[in-house]
Order: C-alpha cells, then structure tokens, then sequence
C-alpha cells in the first residue's frame, strides 16, 4: 500500500511510466478495444476480472476514466478516423483521455448539461463548466458533454473533443474524499472543440459509455469489497480481547458472514452484467444498473463494517482501511448513486412488463 | 454413460411398459409389480426392488412413464426420508419389512427428531429410550412433525445414555406410531395453518428389533435423514405435480399426493411471492411513488443476484467442487428475501395489508405471505445457524466455546414443559 500512499499524494494520482508499462506489458487500456485500432479485441468479461483486481489493490490508475469511460464512447460516436487517430496512442499509454459529462448537478445524464456548443466554423466554441470530471487534470484528450444553445433535455446534446492544454480551458484539481482517485472541474471560456459527433446518436454512445462505465465500476467494487472482507476477517482471528480471538464471538463471525453474503450476491451482479455486456444482452442498460447499485451497497456495507471489525486502529490514517472506506465512498457516488440506479432499473422494468 | 447405453435402457423401459402397464388395476398392486421388476427405483441396489442404474439416467425412465401414462412408486414426503435412511444404515430384516411398503404407499412415515427444548440443537435431545427385556421404553415429546397424525411408522431420535457426552448417547429407532402411549395433537401456527403435530411418547414400548444401526449411533443416523432431507426439497416440488388422467388409479395417486402436499400449501408464501409485487402494483397503482419503486428495485436485485448465486454455485459444482457451505448462503439469502417481500407488499398494500381471508388483497393471499415468512428464517435450520457454519467453514472463524460437554446428564436444559 505504500504505492497506493505515495501515488495518491501526486497531482496527478498515477504514475505515467508505469500505466504506459502496463499498457505495453498487459495491453490493459485496450483489452476491449478490437485489434483494428490496436486494441486486444477481449469482451467485457475480461474487463471484469481486470477490474476487480485494481479494485481489490486499490490500483491508482486512469483505467476507468480513460480505458473505459473515454474510450467507449470514442469507440461508440467518433468516426473511422477518429478512432483510428485517437485510439491506438491511448491504448499504448502514451495519451490520457477523460470523459467530462457531470456539471453542477452532480448527475452523469443530458438533462444537467448546461456548457454550450456554439458552431464556428467547422469546429465549435464551448463554453461553460464540468465539474466529476476523472482524471480531468491529467487528460491529454477532453471529450466534452456540450448542448447546441437554446436546447432542452436530450435534444441537441453533442459530444466534443479538444486538447488538455487548449486556450480557455481552465482546470482546476477538487479536493476529494477518495485520493485514490482524481477529480476536476473544467472551464471552458471559448475552448475550441472538434466534433466527435453532434447527430442524435451522441446521446446513445453516451449511454454506452455509462453502462460500461458502470459495469466496470461494479466490477472494480466487488474486487474492493472482496479485500476488506479479507482484511477485516483475518484481523478478527488475530485480535485477542477477554481471553479469546475477537472472531470467535457470534457478534463478530455474524456479522462477518452476513458481509460475505452482500458481497457474493454483489458479484454475480457484477459477472452477470459484464457476461451481458460481452454478448451484447438487449436488457444490458437494466443490468448494469442492477450492478452498479447492488455493487455500491455491498461495498459502502463491507466498508463500513471493516472498520468497525477493525476497532480504534480502523478509524487511523496509518491502517490502510480508510483507504478502501473512501474508494468505496467514491465509488458509490460517482457515475450516480444507487437510489438514481434502482429508479433507472424500474423504469427498464416496467418497459419490460410493458408497463410504459 | 454412452449414448447407446441410454437408448438400451429407454427401450428396456419402454418395452417393460407396454407389457405390463395397466391403469385398471390397484395402486398398490401396480406398484408391487413396479417393486417386484426393479423400474419403480432403478438407481437402488438390485437386492432391493432396483436395477443399481446412476440417478443421471432417471430422466429417461421418467419420460417413458410419463410418454404412456403410468404411476410410478410413492415418491414424495417423509416416507422417502425413511426409505434413504433405512438404505444407508438399517439391516437386512428392517429393509425387508419396511421399504416394499414405502414404494407401494401403503405406509406413510413421519420424522421424530425435533423436541420442544432442542431445536437447533438437535444432539440435545431429552426424549429417553430404556431398556426393558426386548424392549425399549419411549418417554418424551417430540415437535414439529409433519404427517404424524397419518403415519403409520416413524423416525425416532431418542437418549439412550446419559453419561456419555450428548452426541454419543442418542439413538436411532422406527416406532409403530399406531400405538398405545403415543398422543398426536396438531400444532396451529401464527398463519392459521396446523401443517404439524406434537407427539407425546408415555412408556411407549419399541422392541429391539426396531433399533437402527448400533446403541449410541443415533446422531450419524439423524444426520444420513438431514442430508437427504437438504437434498429433497427440490424433489418435493417436482413430485407434487400430478397426473390429470382420468381413471381409479390416477384417482388414488391423487389422493396421495394431495395427503402429503396438504401441510406444504402455504410454503410459497413463506418465501415471499416476489411473482405478486408485479400484478400487486398495477393493481394498487403505486407503481409511481419513488419510495414504491426503490423498495421494490432492491427486492428484485436481491432476487435476482440471489437466483446467480445458486447458479454460480452449481457451475462450480458441475465443474467438480463438492458442494459446500454455498446452500447456507443461499438459506441466508432467501430468508432476507421472504422479509424483504413481506415488507414491500405491505408497503404495495397500505391499509389492506391489515386485513386477511376474502378482506385481504389477492383474496388473503397477500396476508398469507406476511404471516408465514417469518418461518422462513427458522426452518430448516435458522439463520444464526447458517451465519455460524458461513463464518466457520467458509471465513475459517472460531467456534464459540462450548459450554455442553461431558456426560449429557450434567449439561445444563430448559425446564421440562408442562401438557
């Protein structure tokens, strides 16, 4: 955990070298990408098992705000040369791309967009502010969530891209709970963007970015949440107080299995859901949700109960729990909550019930 | 088994049926004749009423029943407890008196292990068997037993030794249960329903004979009937489906099952009827109310990462890991689940949840569900039972220290009940 320690007091919250090494050694940032674009052309069920490792090492990388988030919706709206410009230097490591969606709202759908689009040209002028924005600081690529002006709701929603260091674009690093994992807010005063994709199905490609987004999030939980268990279990057959090893009072083995229940029950949401997404499931949206939520309480759940289980020594900044506590925190929020997921999963419910 | 292998036995079958099948005659003689051929339980031993066939191939056999229209062996309640347990562990002359008669249907069996002060604690059993000559003499109360008021045999768990720690001084008997000494009094629930009886043993003699495996073996016995018990409740729901033929024999399987389905009616709804919320919200109309919506989203979550669970634990058994704690799991999950129902339909439900029978929603069904789920987290072994062997045997926790061993005679009980 040192590594964990030492990266999340940089400005950046990873270490470049290493990730375009990984990126070289494990082609992790393109393993769902096809080979076309330098990719390794896996599914989502590699994803997963990916994932839920860094989440299980607290692994402090761009993974999910540039492999995923970023990546998948360059793959799902930009064009053939645009994905043949952009793809391979992100999949080498060799850029960073981010996904700037969230605006003051704090919700990661096209209803919270205010930032305009302004045509100039054959390029836009943006103008506005993100805020949630992964990894925004260190992007080389910003693929920006703009509305053409005077538009309302879905309607006029495009997707954008410019340059981490383009003229008018401030940004600026939050100061987050989880330092695992950077956020930013980004403003954009006259920032001149490409059109990634402007037609109705930017909204889709956004979609699909989200529900990989989510997935990949769940995947990375259960990994978390999975490593807490552990943790906390194996310091309860440690831990001696009245005589005995605390972990063999029912109080504490209870609790312990009621944990391994949330957290099992969370994982075949999360396989399920990456199972789905590989086979391209018509009810993918439904079930990434169903993941996202399930996920986030069962980690929010362990996290919670692993630094009761720990006592005293849980609540200090030198044991590593508070580490997972905040990960599981940032993860909980962030790509919506799991009240905002099970109300998306019910409205895919009743369309299923032919409801609505 | 090769593909041929399966074709030989299914036209083995097939032919054995078409010679032999009759829907004029009796049950019971039909199902002698099934016993006498060895098609009624192919995957027993030959020596007794079977072809030692794997149970892989009981599919295929079925199907041939089912294709011409012919009853099989009694196959469902606790007789089929009885039937497994006396294949493991009873000797020849108890296996020739008993199983014929199980297959024909001609004897119902009940399962006499709970008692009133041992419950999840079952080795604490204080139930006493003495010996008198040939005989054992029964005293005690035993509670929770399905089909005692029908039975004509049961399984008895009862303290043969006081002296010696409590797993090693129980032992294992069959009891006529028609019987001088033994009162049966049905055991009414909080839901209305009397599915069970109590069963008051007063000098009741047991002779000799009836003792099954050795003296002071009686927990390794109890435990052969559990773990077919766990195996059999799936069975339960496949078996309970009859035939809708007309006809006398089809009409005396009927009766049979609906004899030893009747304590089961209300067991869907100890689990929940999650298949109600549905039809319940657009009936209610509260489909539309945000607290509505995520009590029942967090419902079907559970039911559903529920349901892959089990899947996921049956994938890893079918790539050969043996199945373990995975079913308490699953006990533990199913539990939240009935609780979790129970508390949405109220919510769905509103006021009406106050009212039962034709008053109450889906015609008392609704009520049903929100009186019997708390047996759910109780039966069949309850769940702090299940958190113990999850935290033990899949964390690798520590047993409490145990405050019960030594002579049984001194271990600290509950008072004896009075009638």
């Amino acid at each position: 955990m040192t590594e964990v320690r030492r990266l999340m007091a940089t400005k950046d919250g990873f270490d470049r070298d290493l990730w375009m090494q990984s990126c070289d050694d494990l082609g992790l940032a393109g393993l769902h990408v096809p080979e076309a674009y330098g990719g390794s052309g896996f599914g989502f069920v590699e994803v997963g098992i990916v994932a839920e490792e860094m989440g299980r090492s607290l692994l402090c990388s761009p993974y999910l705000g540039s492999s995923i988030l970023a990546t998948s919706v360059i793959l799902h709206a930009g064009s053939e040369e645009q994905k043949r410009d952009l793809l391979p230097d992100l999949i080498a490591g060799k850029t960073v791309a981010c996904l700037a969606f969230a605006e003051a709202s704090g919700h990661w759908n096209s209803d919270g967009v205010e930032l305009t689009a302004l045509q100039s040209g054959k390029d836009v002028l943006l103008n506005g502010k993100k805020k949630f924005v992964l990894d925004g600081c260190a992007a080389d690529v910003i693929i920006v969530v703009a509305r053409r002006p005077g538009t309302h709701g879905r309607e006029g929603i495009g997707l954008y891209i410019t340059e981490g260091m383009s003229t008018g674009l401030g940004r600026r690093s939050l100061d987050t709970i989880d330092e695992t994992r950077k956020l930013a807010e980004l403003s954009f005063d006259g920032v001149r963007a490409q059109v990634l994709n402007d037609s109705e199905g930017a909204v889709a490609a956004i979609g699909h970015a989200l529900d990989d987004g989510a997935i990949a999030l769940a995947n990375e939980m259960i990994g978390g949440a999975q490593a807490l268990l552990d943790s906390a279990v194996e310091y309860t057959k440690l831990r001696m107080q009245f005589g005995r090893v605390i972990g063999s009072f029912q109080a504490v083995k209870h609790k312990c299995a009621e944990i391994l229940l949330d957290v099992e029950l969370a994982k075949s949401a999360a396989y399920y859901a990456a199972e789905a997404r590989a086979e391209n499931h018509p009810d993918v949206s439904m079930l990434a949700s169903l993941a996202k939520a399930t996920a986030a309480d069962a980690y929010m759940r362990t996290a919670i109960e692993a630094i009761q289980l720990h006592g005293g020594i849980g609540f200090t900044w030198d044991h590593d729990t508070h580490l997972w506590y905040k990960r599981a925190k940032s993860s909980e929020v962030l790509l919506d909550d799991p009240t905002y997921h099970r109300n998306r999963y019910m409205a895919f419910q009743e369309v299923l019930h032919e409801l609505k | 088994m090769s593909l041929s292998e399966d074709t030989r036995i299914q036209q083995d079958v097939r032919a054995w049926l078409e010679e032999n099948w009759d829907p004029d005659v009796s049950l019971i003689d039909w199902r002698n004749k099934l016993a006498d051929s060895g098609w009624g339980v192919p995957h027993w031993p030959k020596q007794w009423f079977g072809r030692e066939m794997p149970v892989s191939m009981m599919p295929i056999i079925d199907a041939e029943f089912e294709r011409i229209g012919a009853v099989g062996v009694a196959k469902i309640g606790i007789r089929m407890l009885a039937a497994a347990t006396l294949l493991d562990c009873a000797n020849d002359n108890q296996k020739s008196r008993f199983l014929r008669r199980i297959l024909t249907g001609e004897d119902t069996w009940c399962q006499l292990f709970s008692e009133p002060g041992s419950g999840s604690d079952l080795a604490g059993a204080t139930t006493r068997a003495d010996r008198d000559g040939d005989n054992w003499i029964i005293n005690g109360q035993k509670v929770w037993t399905t089909s005692a008021h029908h039975a004509e045999w049961g399984l008895l768990l009862a303290r043969t030794d006081w002296d010696v720690p409590k797993h090693q001084g129980l032992s294992f008997f069959v009891v006529d249960m028609r019987q001088d000494g033994i009162e049966v009094q049905p055991l009414k629930q909080m839901n209305g329903y009397a599915s069970f009886n109590q069963v008051f043993f007063t000098d009741v003699p047991v002779a000799s004979e009836n003792l099954v495996s050795a003296v002071g073996d009686g927990w390794k016995v109890a435990m052969t009937t559990l773990a077919h018990e766990r195996r059999t409740s799936d069975a339960l729901r496949r078996w309970g489906k009859v035939s809708d033929r007309p006809g006398r024999i089809y009409d005396e399987e009927r009766a049979e099952v609906a004899t030893v389905m009747e304590p089961y009616k209300w067991y869907p709804q100890r689990a929940g009827r999650i298949d109600l919320i549905w039809p319940r919200m657009v009936e209610t109309g509260r489909m539309n109310d945000p607290m509505v919506r995520q009590e029942v989203a967090k419902l079907l979550m559970l039911s559903y990462t529920a349901e892959w669970t089990a899947q996921r634990a049956r994938a890893a058994q079918a790539h050969g890991r043996p199945q373990g704690p995975e079913g308490s799991l699953g006990k533990l999950a199913s539990s939240h689940l009935a609780r979790a129902a129970a508390k949405v339909h109220t919510l769905i439900g509103s006021a009406d949840a106050l009212l039962k029978g034709s008053d109450g929603a889906t015609n008392g069904v609704i009520a049903e569900v929100l009186l019997s789920v708390p047996a759910t987290s109780i039966a069949g072994g309850t769940d702090e039972i299940q958190r113990n062997i999850i935290s033990e045997r899949v964390l690798g926790m520590p047993k409490e220290p145990r405050m019960d061993g030594g002579a049984f005679r001194d271990v600290p009980k509950n008072p004896a009940r009075k009638r």
